[in-house]
């Protein structure tokens, strides 16, 4: 992934557009524009609106820890499978009981950090290739997953459910949850010392680990943190499911969609440049394609041709400037 | 001693070794209709890692292959609806498509200067896109008999193997073109070169961007024979790609293709393609859950890659 | 640090591994009572207009819709689960068509399709409601647990009809569908064990596991069996695809010399599976399908002994019919709405095989009368 690293050249500086700047005005503009020329006004109005940042939740979350991982220059493909694994486990230990929650929590965190130092350590101290080790560790976690649940297993207590259905007035405490997490990611970004690590190694990890950075260390910690956001993302599907299936990552594309929109958001394949509210403004912009989808009425299959072109297009649009050679 | 060692490919080893158990279990496989049968049922994958391992040793990733192989299923069956007359302006249609796929894919990378994860990512959604669109979800003719004797005609009473199946011999011609390509042509060296060093390849007067276009173009086309490989035997059906990408990458891998760039052999990724399916069918007749299949391939490629890497430390 | 590499994953598969038992548990698809039910609705003649079995039904009652009176003409909201697979393509042509058919009495039809996730599906099921442009919601839902806040939510606002699966609620004003699974696994092992010849050989292929649907139709079918004696040599899952098919067929004959009759839990890959007997050079088996056009050309082309259970793709035209009933304040079928689940036979193959038609076409459309008939659904 960062093949062009070893010894890095110093390439110009070239300005990176604003991209969270111009992915939010874009995609809010699309989505005002599409409710009003169908005549839709009322998904403008609070709870519309609302029904749109919902959409963001569930991605947005797994979205935020592949920023961390992208960041340091690998990439991880298993998020999709540890969110089912991460729902499964959550609503099988509940079993519909209030009083298992917070070990189920505890539990399903307990189980995405161990997969996440696994997989960091694959790549750090194993030197596998990050595409294959994360590839790998999660056709493991979906094989054993669905050999051992073919369903829905258990249940979420009413109480758990709240953290899906729950609101504070007309905002849900999920979407609330999802701009914290991202304050939070933001400010271990910009404020720390790991955050400054992680752009390092992700820059150029031979100079970074020359410089006495821990680079193991520091590839471990993104990988651990990318996981604990699968876990979490799995945890918010099983309350709104109100039950865990193996099929839930899967059918979702995690891992896909949040590289996509990683790199939408302007974050470096390569590593070492980007953050987590370019992020978000991918997010937002799925969030507001699927919306907009709805509303002009189009059916299933162009969707999918347009959702192609819209994912090369807005990457393109600002490697296209590059004077790097891609890959 | 362990210079030969060193330059046995371990996929073909770990490969034998599978096709030995399952020999043991269904002694069927062992003889040679057997074998023939396998080798058949392998093709498909066989063909797919050989294009791809271009894209892998030029630096990139193609992951649309999948969506092509639907494509040309499905648009094989409306082009030719039962009609024989139709299959082979059909086909010279489908050729032309993915030249056009591979083409689209190489120039967003090369011009667009897109990493090829994402551009094939979106050119993965677009073709499917199309093929639902072209097909309205549910293909609309039977693929004719000449059309599906690529992948399902067998020769009968062949000397020494009994049968031979003509997807072999497709399998062969596009390994003898794939191994010419990258093993003993200018161009095949270049292919190398970009992925070793992008930069440096350049100023050395390599031509990047052609050279990136044509490995995307020559796994699309890698696609879509196997694509008609994958119709001929199974006959028409809407997700016949699913997955295809990545188990071409992980055939390739296991070969021992790196995936920065810039090493990997042809015969490796034969080689990756029959353990991956001869593990498959190991698994079937283990009687293993599909779930576990799963488990058991990536637990392979874990071990293949990192195996791979420590080789490479030890020898430097 | 080396030795916790190996620790971790040791726990989490024996985790795993712990658990498999209850989950096994989890979800009952091997109900007694559910198959005896499923047997007495089988056996019950159809009430209602002669040759349109998407309008008719078997027992249920009326429920009394006129606190849903509206003038017309009327704005229906349909999610749907998805086009992902050939049986819904034609259901959904079916129920645009059927849209056509009224069109005097619907001002407008807007389809929300949720690719197959439930989340998404929840959000569009939440955004219709919240629209205010719905006088009336039709519901597929993608699993039944997952979806039922979001169609509790929208039946407090609108009517809502629920067809195919069901959700974990009595409130939509009705749920449509057709016998179902267990009916399915019923009419398919009778067959066979009515045709088998003593101590004969059967496979059974079944797509994946965990589908509600589908594990209903194999229990019942695998109650039948055991009732009888019947020798099953495997159930192994093809995933739906043909390649995979074949390969198990073949793996089979190999092992056990012959295989006498294939059982299938859905017939999209059934003519993989009888070509599978053809390349071995073995005679064909005694085989349930589907009603797809491709299944039916081969059984009638080879002379074959078979028949087509079918989860009829008409029931799609039930909800948009029962939606303007309800509108109107007509009564209708409730809370639950069986429709007939016809088989096809040997003796109806000809009513229903038509080579003009595309290969994954389901035959038991009840879109002959539809316009735009055959073109839309892809014939000539």
């Amino acid at each position: 992934m960062s093949s062009a690293n070893v010894i890095a050249p110093s390439f110009p500086r070239r300005r990176v557009p604003a991209a969270p700047l111009l992915l939010l005005l874009g995609s809010v503009a699309l989505y005002i524009g599409v409710a009003f020329s169908t005549g839709q006004t009322r998904m403008l109005e609070v709870e519309g609106v609302v029904g749109l940042l919902q959409r963001m939740v569930a991605l947005g979350i797994v979205a935020i820890g592949q920023t961390f991982v992208i960041l340091a220059g690998s990439i991880d493909l298993s998020v999709a499978n540890l969110i089912s694994v991460a729902a499964v486990l959550a609503s099988f230990i509940m079993q519909g009981r209030p009083e298992m929650m917070l070990v189920a929590v505890v539990a399903v965190l307990a189980v995405s950090a161990v997969v996440g130092f696994i997989n960091g350590a694959l790549v750090s101290r194993l030197q596998v290739s990050p595409f294959i080790a994360t590839l790998g560790s999660g056709l493991i976690l979906q094989g054993l997953l669905s050999a051992s649940f073919t369903n829905f297993a258990g249940s979420v207590p009413i109480e758990f459910q709240a953290v899906a259905y729950g609101a504070l007035g007309p905002l849900p405490y999920s979407v609330i949850g999802l701009f914290l997490l991202a304050i939070l990611a933001s400010i271990l970004l910009r404020a720390t010392k790991f955050g400054a690590h992680l752009f390092a190694v992700g820059g150029n990890a031979e100079g970074a680990r020359l410089a006495g950075i821990r680079t193991d260390l520091v590839i471990i910690g993104a990988h651990v943190l990318c996981s604990l956001t699968a876990g979490v993302s799995g945890l918010y599907l099983a309350s709104r499911l109100r039950s865990g299936a193996p099929w839930v990552g899967r059918d979702g594309v995690y891992d896909l969609e949040s590289i996509a929109v990683v790199v939408i958001g302007g974050t470096l394949l390569a590593g070492g440049r980007g953050g987590v509210w370019g992020t978000l403004a991918g997010v937002l912009l799925f969030a507001v394609l699927d919306a907009s989808f709805n509303m002009l009425d189009v059916s299933a299959y162009p969707k999918l041709v347009l959702r192609g072109g819209i994912v090369i297009a807005a990457v393109a649009i600002y490697t296209f400037r590059s004077r790097e050679l891609a890959a | 001693m362990a210079h030969v060692a060193r330059r046995i490919n371990v996929a073909l080893v770990v490969f034998l070794l599978f096709y030995l158990v399952i020999g043991l279990l269904q002694p069927n496989y062992l003889e040679p209709a057997g074998a023939m049968n396998f080798l058949r049922r392998a093709a498909p994958l066989a063909i797919l890692a050989a294009g791809q391992l271009f894209v892998l040793i030029s630096g990139g990733f193609d992951l649309s292959v999948g969506s092509l192989v639907t494509l040309t299923v499905v648009g094989g069956s409306m082009l030719t609806a039962n009609d024989p007359g139709n299959t082979w302006w059909a086909i010279a249609a489908l050729y032309a498509t993915g030249l056009c796929v591979g083409f689209i894919n190489g120039a967003v990378v090369a011009y667009l200067r897109t990493p090829s994860i994402i551009a094939t990512l979106g050119t993965l959604l677009s073709v499917n896109g199309v093929a639902m669109m072209w097909s309205g979800g549910s293909p609309r003719g039977y693929l004719p008999e000449n059309f599906r004797m690529f992948g399902r005609l067998v020769f009968h009473d062949v000397p020494v193997v009994k049968i031979f199946p003509a997807a072999i011999l497709v399998f062969a011609v596009v390994w003898a073109l794939a191994q010419w390509g990258l093993h003993g042509t200018v161009f095949g060296r270049r292919v190398f070169a970009v992925g070793d060093n992008a930069r440096a390849a350049q100023l050395a007067g390599v031509q990047v961007a052609s050279v990136r276009i044509a490995v995307f173009v020559i796994s699309a086309l890698a696609a879509v024979t196997a694509g008609i490989l994958l119709g001929g035997f199974g006959g028409v059906s809407v997700d016949v790609g699913v997955g295809l990408e990545l188990q071409a990458i992980a055939a390739c891998v296991v070969g021992g293709a790196q995936l920065m760039g810039g090493r990997g052999t042809l015969v490796g990724a034969v080689a990756g393609a029959l353990t991956l399916t001869a593990l498959f069918t190991l698994l079937t007749l283990l009687g293993w859950p599909q779930p576990l299949k799963e488990t058991a391939q990536g637990v392979i490629l874990i071990i293949a890659v990192a195996f791979g890497a420590w080789r490479r430390r030890r020898t430097g | 640090m080396r030795l916790f590499k190996w620790i971790a994953p040791a726990v989490s598969g024996t985790a795993l591994a712990i658990a498999a038992p209850y989950a096994a548990s989890a979800q009952n698809f091997d109900d007694p009572r559910e198959f005896q039910a499923a047997r007495d609705l089988l056996k019950m003649t159809p009430s209602g207009p002669e040759g349109k079995p998407w309008e008719q039904n078997l027992g249920g009652k009326e429920v009394d819709t006129s606190k849903y009176k509206k003038p017309g003409p009327y704005r229906i909201c349909f999610s749907n689960a998805g086009v992902d697979n050939p049986w819904r393509v034609v259901g959904w042509i079916n129920m645009q068509a059927q849209v056509d058919v009224l069109k005097d009495d619907i001002k407008s039809f807007k389809a929300a399709d949720a690719q197959g996730k439930d989340d998404k599906q929840i959000s569009d099921i939440n955004a219709f409601v919240q629209s205010g442009d719905c006088d009336a919601l039709i519901v597929s839902p993608n699993t039944t647990a997952a979806l039922t806040p979001a169609v509790e939510a929208a039946c407090k606002k609108l009517p809502v009809i629920v067809f195919d699966r069901g959700v974990l609620t009595t409130c939509p004003v009705t749920f449509v569908n057709p016998v179902g699974g267990y009916g399915w696994g019923i009419q398919t092992a009778d067959f066979i064990v009515s045709k088998l010849p003593k101590g004969g050989k059967v496979l059974a292929l079944r797509i994946l596991p965990g589908v509600d649907v589908l594990e209903t139709r194999w229990s019942a079918a695998n109650r039948i069996f055991k009732e009888n004696g019947v020798n099953v040599v495997g159930a192994e899952f093809t995933g739906g695809d043909n390649a995979k098919t074949k390969q198990i067929v073949e793996d089979y004959i190999n092992k056990n010399g012959r295989i006498d009759a294939v059982w299938m839990d859905a017939g999209a890959t059934a003519v993989a599976a009888l070509e599978a007997f053809e390349d071995s050079g073995q005679p064909y088996p005694i085989i349930t399908g589907e009603d797809q056009e491709d299944f039916l050309k081969k059984w009638k082309e080879k002379g074959l002994t078979a028949m087509a259970p079918t989860y009829p793709t008409y029931q799609w035209r039930a909800p948009v019919i029962a939606a303007v009933k309800v509108l109107k304040g007509e009564p209708v079928i409730g809370p639950t709405w069986k429709l007939p689940q016809p088989v096809i036979t040997q003796g109806d193959l000809d009513k229903y095989v038509d080579d003009k038609m595309p290969p994954l076409h389901y035959a038991m459309c009840g879109c002959k009368d539809l316009p735009g008939y055959p073109q839309r659904w892809g014939g000539k």
